[in-house]
């Protein structure tokens, strides 16, 4: 009887010990972009498996159809997704809708300091309002808009004889925009190898945020501001101003005189499509691709190099990247919360980086070692120091579309002056806040 | 009594239910045959239809569940009718609809007439000739994308070859001029199919003793082209021209796939417009109005198309 009444206790609190395992192993789901550095991110989340006992299921979405999945998802309250990297513009409506999580007291109570984060990501990635201490993500992946090119074209003898003809300077990276296009338009048409190839492939894509985050790749090198003061949406004068109308002119020469034929409506896929094959000496994107460039067998290592945006009357690089946040309508937020801690920790930081992404924690970006960690870590850190976003604000997709149509008008389509482009651009931004009440 | 299908029915409903439905007017049956039906079209279509004419009058964003809905009147159809950008996007829709229309009617028709006379591999013809109107207009978008590429696109390629010009030289997708151009090429060539199988069954039902009788009276051929073809096959064209112009009214999936409205806005038509309001900007109730505008424009037009149509019938 004894033997069977601890038969039964031993029997009863293995089942209970296994209960309470169930309970807790969860099974969460993260949404992002599909691109590399997701990958990166699911060999990542191994080790959190591994140490947690939850399961980990991904959700990776192509991203032109990004944000309007995503953003559908969070509209209509979905369960989908535990764990959200979302981009950096949706924060103000992912704050103010009650879409995100607030962290602020999660991260007190864990010791989780955002001082420990790039300042830039942090402001960009994690605050709503804007810089004041009200945390709805942890910088998860920093990214910028940067440049890469062929480095063994820009090595051989004959072309650098050809462009000092051309121009009466070395061929180098170069270190204004005006340079840049120089170097685009001097690569125009040229014969390599008995190949026609082309200067640059830029971002010119209509339909999501393409032509927007290629365009302000130069106008935030030529000074441009969205508000004349921060906080007061004022923007006639600022977005309208004189440099904003060289630079947005400056764009549409390079589009017109430095790229290959067709490209009137490209991206990040047409741009990685246009260097790997070998159509281009320059081309612009994320960051977040230089890794897998890198890597290439055709098109990188001794082949490729990289360099941050040229700056022109000041430095200025377009912000990428993207904050996690836990989803308000999961059921799985302790679990979800449990990620972020675990993401957060150094160590996972620095194997973050080692795999491909992009850490955003000043113990790896400060490490003496990281800039020669990686042949684009230096740029990627220059390229930090001087980013700017676009409009965070909860009608930020409004805001966007305006800005996409008013520059394909002018840029592709050859619709008007760069004045009146961006003085309708303001008139559109204008309404957009009255509605909003901002105004 | 002799046995009708209505008694072998009777003979066959179950006492129980025949006891229920005793009593029944056909009338009161009728209507319970009916009324899912009812209720599937007031619940489907009628509903959503005086929800968004609700929702037209007011601020309402539909990411926004939590913000003020405010009514703010005729305001919303104001904007939209005094916006110069969406009479681009209307002018882009007509000419986009004006074009494919009579370049389908016009090949349609005429491959129909040669498709009727009798020849070997008549039937091969027919088939290969509808392929194009079985794919999804998302693939046919996507792979007239590639023959349009000015570096390694097939159209560029046969353009250069008969007029000289280098392939890259011009680009159809990336045009303003050329664009527009671009996607009725393409709808044309997906839809003249169907404009075609619709001529054919006018052409088929036109009977033989009337061109007999034409033959009679020593008509030419011409005139009887004119005054027995063009006639009896005109109410199955109007019919094939009502289908396609609502059909690209609405045209959405291949021109996004094509030009996704670009370059520019040269070829954003209404459906895209209205999408990108309703469903990327999320302004639910300035959307509301433009389907509105939209739907009463389809409606008036389709009204008086149809009864043209059945003064042709009539004659």
């Amino acid at each position: 009887m004894k033997n069977l009444k601890l038969a039964s206790v031993s029997a009863l609190t293995v089942a209970a010990a296994s209960m309470a395992s169930t309970a807790q192993a969860e099974d969460l789901t993260l949404c992002w972009a599909a691109w590399d550095p997701a990958n990166a991110l699911v060999e990542l989340s191994k080790e959190f498996e591994s140490q947690s006992g939850h399961n980990m299921s991904f959700e990776f979405i192509p991203w032109p159809n990004f944000a309007d999945r995503m953003l559908n998802e969070l509209n209509s309250g979905g369960k989908l997704c535990d764990l959200l990297i979302g981009d950096s513009q949706w924060i103000g409506g992912g704050a103010e809708n009650g879409h995100y999580v607030k962290l602020n007291d999660f991260f007190d109570k864990e010791g989780i300091s955002m001082s420990d984060f790039a300042d830039a990501t942090v402001y960009a990635y994690s605050t709503w309002p804007k810089g004041t201490p009200n945390y709805y993500a942890l910088p998860a992946m920093g990214d910028a808009n940067g440049w890469f090119y062929r480095k063994d074209w820009f090595a051989r003898d004959d072309i650098k004889a050809a462009f000092k003809d051309a121009t009466g300077r070395e061929l180098a990276e170069p270190k204004s925009q005006k340079e840049l296009l120089e170097i685009a338009q001097f690569f125009q048409g040229r014969e390599i190898d008995g190949k026609t190839v082309y200067g640059a492939s830029i971002f010119t894509e209509r339909g999501s945020e393409g032509i927007t985050m290629g365009v302000t790749s130069a106008l935030y090198p030529w000074g441009f501001k969205y508000e004349n003061t921060p906080g007061s949406y004022d923007m006639d004068g600022a977005v309208n101003s004189p440099e904003a109308v060289e630079a947005l002119e400056f764009y549409k020469e390079f589009y017109e005189t430095a790229t290959p034929p067709g490209y009137t409506n490209s991206y990040m896929g047409e741009s990685l499509d246009a260097f790997k094959s070998g159509q281009v000496a320059m081309a612009m994107n994320w960051f977040a691709f230089f890794p897998g460039l890198y890597a290439d067998p055709n098109t990188g290592g001794d082949k490729i190099d990289f360099f941050v945006n040229p700056p022109q009357n000041q430095a200025g690089s377009t912000l990428g990247g993207q904050g996690i946040s836990v989803v308000a309508y999961s059921d799985k937020q302790d679990a979800a919360l449990e990620y972020i801690k675990w993401f957060a920790n150094p160590d996972v930081q620095a194997k973050w980086w080692s795999l491909g992404g992009y850490s955003a924690h000043n113990s790896v970006l400060n490490d003496p070692g990281f800039t020669d960690s990686a042949p684009f870590a230096g740029d990627f850190l220059e390229a930090m120091g001087s980013v700017q976003d676009f409009w965070q604000e909860p009608a930020y997709a409004e805001l966007l579309l305006a800005m996409q149509k008013r520059l394909h008008d002018y840029i592709v389509a050859d619709q008007g002056t760069a004045q009146e482009a961006l003085d309708k651009l303001v008139e559109d931004w204008t309404e957009v806040f009255e509605d909003e009440g901002k105004l | 009594m002799s046995e009708t299908p209505v008694t072998r029915a009777a003979a066959a409903t179950p006492k129980r239910v025949a006891r229920r439905i005793k009593g029944l007017s056909d009338r009161a049956i009728a209507w319970i045959f009916v009324a899912p039906t009812i209720f599937l079209l007031l619940a489907i279509n009628i509903f959503p239809l005086i929800w968004t004419i609700n929702l037209s009058f007011t601020n309402f964003k539909a990411n926004r569940i939590g913000r003020e809905v405010k009514n703010v009147g005729l305001r919303n159809y104001e904007r939209i009718l005094t916006d110069s950008d969406i009479w681009l996007n209307m002018q882009a829709t007509a000419h986009f609809l004006f074009w494919t229309i009579f370049f389908q009617v016009l090949i349609g028709f005429t491959l129909a007439y040669l498709i009727n006379k009798k020849f070997k591999g008549n039937d091969l013809w027919t088939t290969i000739i509808v392929l194009p109107m079985m794919l999804s207009p998302a693939v046919v978008g996507n792979f007239w994308k590639f023959l349009y590429q000015p570096q390694i696109g097939l159209f560029n390629y046969i353009v250069a070859f008969f007029t000289g010009k280098d392939p890259s030289s011009f680009e159809m997708l990336g045009s303003v001029q050329l664009a527009p151009w671009s996607i009725v090429i393409v709808d044309t060539w997906m839809w003249t199919p169907f404009v075609m199988l619709i001529c054919l069954a006018g052409l088929r039902s036109i009977p033989d003793y009337i061109y007999e009788a034409a033959e009679v009276d020593r008509a030419s051929k011409l005139r009887q082209f004119f005054t027995i073809t063009i006639p009896m096959v005109l109410p199955f064209l109007m019919l094939a021209v009502l289908f396609r112009g609502i059909e690209n009214f609405k045209m959405f999936d291949l021109v996004v796939q094509l030009t996704g409205g670009g370059p520019g806005s040269t070829t954003e038509l209404t459906s895209i417009n209205l999408k990108r309001e309703a469903f990327e900007k999320w302004r639910t109730g300035y959307a509301s109005a433009y389907a509105i505008i939209l739907f009463v424009t389809v409606f008036g037009l389709a009204s008086i198309y149809v009864k043209a149509l059945n003064k042709v019938k009539e004659r």
